[in-house]
């Protein structure tokens, strides 16, 4: 009697243990797969990565409804999840079609049927590599700002004057509430390599912290208040040594 | 079987006979039918999808059939989606659109009517590679370095559900070779070939049917999907001689449980994948297609079976 029993928690413990090591392994891969989303532009509509990553079923269907074969499929081996959709914008970028073909296609959301002006997608933003942007050295480039779909929106030309007995500059500068990350942009660049770049917002995009307040671009005024709908706090007691520039006294 | 000695006698009294192939081509491709059958399906929906991908296949203006096995559309119209991915996804924490929950509820019905595991012998692409693993085995006489239990499916099932839920990212979906297969199949090959070649080895090499026998969580999910199936392989009990070919030349043997069939008049596991090798190589034709009403199961397994046509 015992000893089936022992052999009953035995085994039960070897069937633990095995789905235990099966499922750590599993787990891993899937973590991998998952992570190696970072690099990868999505079509119009994507969900942020994790939704996506979870509703997708990799049917293809947005790929083969893509007029410009602008999709692709990741192969097992990519860096990109397998079997999720993708482009490469330097290859063929989206040319952001107004009845958005891919995301109708999606048969699970994970496009989000949502989007109702394709201006309105975010797959990536463009970022300007400086020191290699013809633009940016002084020449008269801008071919990034003619070709964008979103001109003067997405990418303006700002006007830099230089010193004395150089010429201005007209350098192309990158608007982010504007931008879809098409890269039609870098598709265009005629450097060797792209000087001008769709990546994930979240690779390069910048906060500045909500503590700071610029002044400059606040037509209410400077206000001493971090948050000006809060109850006034009671002033702090005098404050002592050093630590009085940190207390708002000037 | 050796020559001396009295022919062995079946339990119906007459003698046990084995199954002889016959030697013209007529009577090979008769034999053969089924596995000519389910080619033709298998390779015939692959060409579906690859027509309509890539040579803009369509009826009406509408195409034919877009997708893969995961989700797609018959028409533009019929929505068709992999039931276990849709289980799964939703298991990982999202909320789908409807027409893929249609999708899955269609293929489901379907399934539940033809039975479950249909899908593994007639559809899944994988299906190829591991029955051309037995084949080579058989021809090659390998044998098996250990045994597992066939139950051990149903434990990849609730394990790939549960990390699903924890991951929240579809756990078999992600990994599954069909996937990989079909999908590279439809969309150019990648480094999917590295798992499709593991499975053919594993085949071969160390476990008899062990990807769709042992491991498959999918044909785990249709072997429950298929205990509901109409269309069945009824057994003729009487004319049973009890030889035993059917098992051996039946990827899921334990599904030929003579007694069970006898009692139910078919065979009535989910588990078989009605892929109809057993029909063929009887030498008593006591093995057919039915449909599930029409068998009438013998009382104490001695009656006729009475299959209408």
């Amino acid at each position: 009697m015992s000893s089936t029993r022992r052999e009953f928690l035995i085994k039960s413990a070897q069937g633990v243990a095995l789905a235990a090591t099966g499922g750590l392994v599993w787990a891993y891969l899937l973590k991998q797969q998952a992570n190696a989303a970072a690099f990868a532009i999505r079509p119009p509509g994507a969900r942020v990565a994790d939704d996506f990553n979870t509703k997708c079923i990799k049917c293809g269907q947005c790929v083969r409804a893509c007029p410009f074969d602008t999709l692709k499929l990741a192969h097992t081996g990519d860096a990109v999840p397998i079997g999720t959709p993708y482009f490469v914008p330097r290859d063929i970028p989206c040319y952001m079609c107004e009845d958005i073909p891919c995301m109708n296609a999606c048969p699970t959301g994970a496009l989000d049927p949502g989007l109702a002006d394709i201006a309105d997608a975010r797959m990536g933003q463009a970022v300007i590599d400086i020191e290699n942007c013809l633009s940016w050295q002084g020449l008269r480039c801008e071919i990034c700002h003619r070709e964008c779909p979103l001109t003067d929106k997405a990418i303006t030309v700002e006007h830099n004057p230089r010193r004395i007995s150089k010429h201005a500059m007209f350098v192309p500068l990158v608007h982010s509430d504007a931008c879809t990350g098409c890269g039609i942009c870098e598709k265009a660049c005629p450097t060797d390599e792209a000087a001008i770049r769709v990546v994930q917002p979240e690779l390069v995009r910048g906060r500045i912290g909500e503590h700071y307040r610029l002044g400059w671009k606040n037509d209410a005024g400077i206000t001493e208040d971090f948050d000006p709908g809060r109850p006034e706090a009671a002033p702090p007691a005098a404050p002592t040594g050093l630590d009085y520039l940190n207390e708002g006294g000037l | 079987m050796t020559d001396t000695g009295p022919p062995r006698l079946g339990p119906n009294g007459r003698p046990v006979r084995h199954f002889v192939m016959p030697g013209s081509l007529g009577g090979r491709l008769r034999v053969w039918r089924f596995i000519i059958y389910r080619r033709l399906v298998q390779v015939g929906l692959l060409v579906l999808f690859f027509g309509t991908a890539h040579w803009g296949w369509n009826v009406f203006g509408r195409p034919l059939l877009q997708g893969n096995l995961s989700a797609s559309e018959v028409l533009g119209i019929i929505p068709m989606a992999d039931p276990f991915a849709v289980l799964q996804i939703t298991l990982g924490g999202v909320v789908l659109n409807p027409e893929v929950w249609l999708g899955a509820a269609i293929v489901l019905g379907a399934y539940g009517l033809i039975g479950g595991r249909t899908w593994c012998a007639w559809v899944c692409p994988i299906n190829m590679v591991t029955d051309g693993a037995a084949w080579l085995r058989r021809r090659l006489g390998v044998s098996d370095i250990f045994h597992v239990s066939r139950n051990l499916r149903y434990s990849v099932l609730v394990l790939s559900l549960v990390l699903s839920v924890l991951m929240g990212v579809a756990a078999f979906e992600w990994i599954s070779p069909i996937a990989i297969l079909h999908r590279e199949l439809l969309y150019g090959i990648g480094m999917g070939w590295v798992a499709v070649l593991g499975i053919l080895l594993f085949d071969l090499l160390v476990l008899r049917h062990g990807w769709c026998g042992h491991l498959c969580p999918l044909g785990a999910f249709y072997a429950l999907v298929g205990r509901v199936a109409l269309v069945r392989v009824a057994f003729d009990t009487p004319t049973c001689t009890h030889c035993g070919d059917c098992a051996r030349v039946c990827p899921e043997p334990q599904v030929l449980n003579l007694r069970q069939a006898s009692e139910a008049g078919m065979i009535a596991s989910g588990e078989c994948t009605n892929c109809g090798r057993c029909i063929t190589v009887c030498p008593e034709d006591t093995l057919a297609f039915a449909l599930r009403p029409r068998i009438d199961a013998p009382a104490g397994g001695t009656n006729h079976r009475q299959v209408h046509t």
